[in-house]
């Protein structure tokens, strides 16, 4: 197994670092569905590599083709343009049954007239594994996800998380090379929810194989995942490491998706040296690292996030970003106070104030206050 | 009083269909039960005997029929699994959108009286009909040959009767599979075939059992396609007891003979559920 080292290159490079074959590949892959005599353009042409052994996620919102990447994978359904490769082969004429990697479904597709037992035995018996070993590989598994005295119940005899923990049980047992997780917590409650998420990373770095998880929970993929794919109307945004998607959103749209942020538009003004100043208003001013592509008179879209801007009564000291507003809301969040506010020209912006010193709140609806937040947290959108 | 009221109102809604089942059901059995212990004749009319005797000599005199019957209900009952399951599964899983629209053509020509269709089954049939004419024309059959008055006949007539009592709970038990566990299973190494035998097929004995029950007993003391579609030969025990009661008007005999098929059909449904109505049936067809 190979150690995953995505590096800042990867957010834009869709082949992975090292210089070993692929565990998943799609190469350009395009996916059209005719409904209703109407064409449906669910992928529009998708490339990634998902290295062995990777937690890969694929994040977006409602239908913009998940799933739909995801039985590309898997095998359901035929690509109507490009090449899916797993270790390297082209797997694109390959059924589901001839592949190597299994699926966990959302609704997870458990035999409903099968105990816990035979659900999990299930593909070791279509692979004509000798009884002895399907008995040990599956009384091994069923301790992992810890089903152990459940071997007799159906699933409709058990609660969801249950099942999910058979779905995944029957998928693991296998030893597939690579496992697909088609938003496999979805229909659990928060708390069974974060107590899977660790599960899962757990089995993941216990068994090494490969996961590819789909969900449209970005916190949820932000915690768990390698790297994550944000696709949004059938085209991948942004593949990189979870900490890159967050701090450098490589478009508005992964910006307004992953976490609250805040979006800006400014003129820029004058670029002293690795700054650029944009002016917003008479008093305000914002600061933004400059690589060098930024030069006066241009307008620029960039994002703060709520958690790097200070809010204050009165106006900073230093070479820091400087807007000023009115408060529109507060909302006491308990580990964190959130404030909305408007500035001069109407734009909302969100601040989090840490709750960390005493529980008095900085300003009050209706408040004039001052916000900055230091050049480098400003990040200019493509 | 809301109490009072919910506890009443179960029985407020099983009255009507109670009532209606005791006046047209429960009395007509009982008539039927205090007719089969009568002695008699038609001249001098039936007085109640505690004559039992009915039934013994209704054994005797009848137990070809009887044995008859139940084989041609099995074998009809068999035909019409053979026949019906691919017709559900085909409407159940590639119907598409149109799946209504093709239960409906199957419930089509049962829209035409029982026996009206029988008796077009005989006009097919028939020994110089459009169907075996031409055959034997060109000479692909022998001048002799015949369906009509054949156990094929009658055993073929029964299972067209009752195929849609067949088809529509296996449908609905196919119908019902989730198309992803299907996916679940071609997942996890199976082949189309075993999809079938592993998956499919155990989720549809539910609906394969009801269609058993609700076809093999209608089929079993049915009259009218072994007299249609019959000859002497093919006298199934529905003749017999409709021949007692309407034409020689013995009536304890036919009320016996009635009873005992009740009675072997009650205790043969029973068998049949205990050994297939569970659902261990459908844990050691999973394997
Ligand atoms: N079988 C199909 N026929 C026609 N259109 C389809 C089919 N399956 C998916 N689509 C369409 O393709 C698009 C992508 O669907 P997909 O299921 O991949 O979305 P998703 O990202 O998984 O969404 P969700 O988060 O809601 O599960 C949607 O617009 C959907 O309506
Ligand atoms: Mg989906």
């Amino acid at each position: 197994m190979t150690e995953i080292q995505a590096g800042p290159g990867a957010a834009v490079a869709a082949a992975p670092v090292s210089g070993d074959v692929p565990a998943i590949e799609l190469d350009n892959v395009v996916k059209e569905y005719v409904s209703h005599g109407e064409v449906v353009r669910a992928v529009k042409g998708v490339s990634l590599a998902i290295a062995e052994g990777e937690f890969f996620s694929l994040l977006g919102p409602s239908g913009c083709g998940k799933t739909t990447n995801m039985r590309m994978i898997a095998g359901f359904e035929d690509p109507t343009q490009g090449v899916v490769r797993l270790h390297g082969e082209d797997v694109t004429n390959v059924p589901p049954n001839k592949r190597d990697i299994n699926m966990v479904f959302q609704s997870y597709a458990l035999f409903p007239h099968m105990n816990v037992w035979d659900n999990v035995a299930f593909g070791l018996r279509r692979k004509k594994v000798p009884d002895a070993e399907i008995k040990r590989r599956v009384g091994e598994i069923l301790e992992v996800v810890d089903l152990v005295g459940r071997e007799k119940r159906r699933p409709k005899e058990m609660s969801g998380g249950q099942q999910q923990r058979v779905a995944l049980a029957r998928a693991l047992v296998n030893r597939p090379r690579a496992l697909l997780l088609d938003e496999p917590l979805g229909a659990l409650d928060l708390k069974l929810r974060q107590a899977m998420q660790i599960e899962l990373k757990r089995i993941q770095r216990e068994v090494g194989i490969t996961f590819v998880y789909v969900t449209h929970d970005q916190s949820e993929a932000l915690t768990m995942s390698d790297r994550i794919a944000v696709m949004n109307d059938g085209l991948v945004e942004q593949l990189a490491e979870p900490r890159e998607i967050y701090e450098r959103p490589a478009s508005k749209f992964v910006a307004g998706f992953i976490g609250t942020s805040n979006l800006l538009s400014g003129t820029v003004q004058q670029v002293s040296g690795a700054t650029a100043v944009l002016a917003l208003g008479q008093s305000d001013r914002i600061l933004i690292p400059s690589d060098g592509t930024l030069s006066a008179g241009q307008t620029v879209d960039l994002t703060v996030r709520p958690e790097k801007i200070k809010i204050a009564k009165d106006r900073p000291e230093g070479d820091l970003s400087v807007v000023r507003g009115t408060v529109a809301e507060v909302v006491y969040l308990g580990t964190s106070n959130s404030y909305v506010v408007v500035l001069g020209d109407g734009a909302e912006i969100t601040v989090f104030e840490q709750n960390a010193h005493d529980s008095t709140i900085t300003a009050e609806r209706g408040d004039s206050v001052w916000l900055s937040w230091q050049p480098w947290h400003s990040y200019a959108l493509r | 009083m809301s109490r009072l009221r919910a506890a009443l109102t179960p029985y407020a809604l099983i009255f009507p269909g109670g009532l209606w089942l005791a006046i047209f059901f429960v009395v007509p059995m009982i008539v039927m039960l205090s007719l089969s212990l009568q002695s008699g004749s038609v001249e001098d009319g039936y007085a109640f005997t505690f004559n039992w005797h009915s039934y013994a000599d209704g054994l005797a005199n009848y137990h070809d029929q009887i044995i008859r019957s139940l084989l041609y209900g099995l074998a009809s009952t068999v035909l019409q699994i053979v026949i019906g399951f691919p017709v559900a599964y085909w409407i159940a899983f590639k119907g598409g959108r149109h799946k209504s629209v093709y239960l409906f053509l199957l419930l089509l020509p049962f829209l035409v009286s029982f026996v009206l269709r029988t008796i077009s089954w005989q006009f097919l049939l028939s020994d110089n009909g459009i169907l075996l004419g031409p055959l034997k024309d060109i000479g692909l059959l022998p001048e002799g040959f015949r369906v009509l008055a054949t156990p094929f006949a009658v055993i073929g007539g029964l299972a067209y009767n009752f195929l849609p009592f067949m088809v529509l709970p296996m449908y609905v038990a196919l119908e019902r599979i989730d198309p992803r566990v299907l996916e679940a299973a071609q997942d996890l190494y199976a082949s189309r075939f075993q999809t079938f035998l592993r998956v499919v097929l155990p989720l549809s004995l539910p609906g394969v059992f009801a269609g058993v029950l609700m076809t093999f007993v209608p089929a079993t003391s049915d009259y009218v396609n072994a007299s249609v579609l019959g000859g002497t030969n093919t006298t199934m025990i529905g003749n017999v007891i409709q021949n007692q009661y309407l034409v020689t008007q013995d009536y304890p005999t036919a009320s016996a003979l009635s009873f005992t098929l009740m009675a072997l059909l009650l205790v043969g449904i029973f068998a049949y559920a205990r050994a297939l109505g569970t659902d261990d049936v459908l844990e050691v067809a999973a394997r």
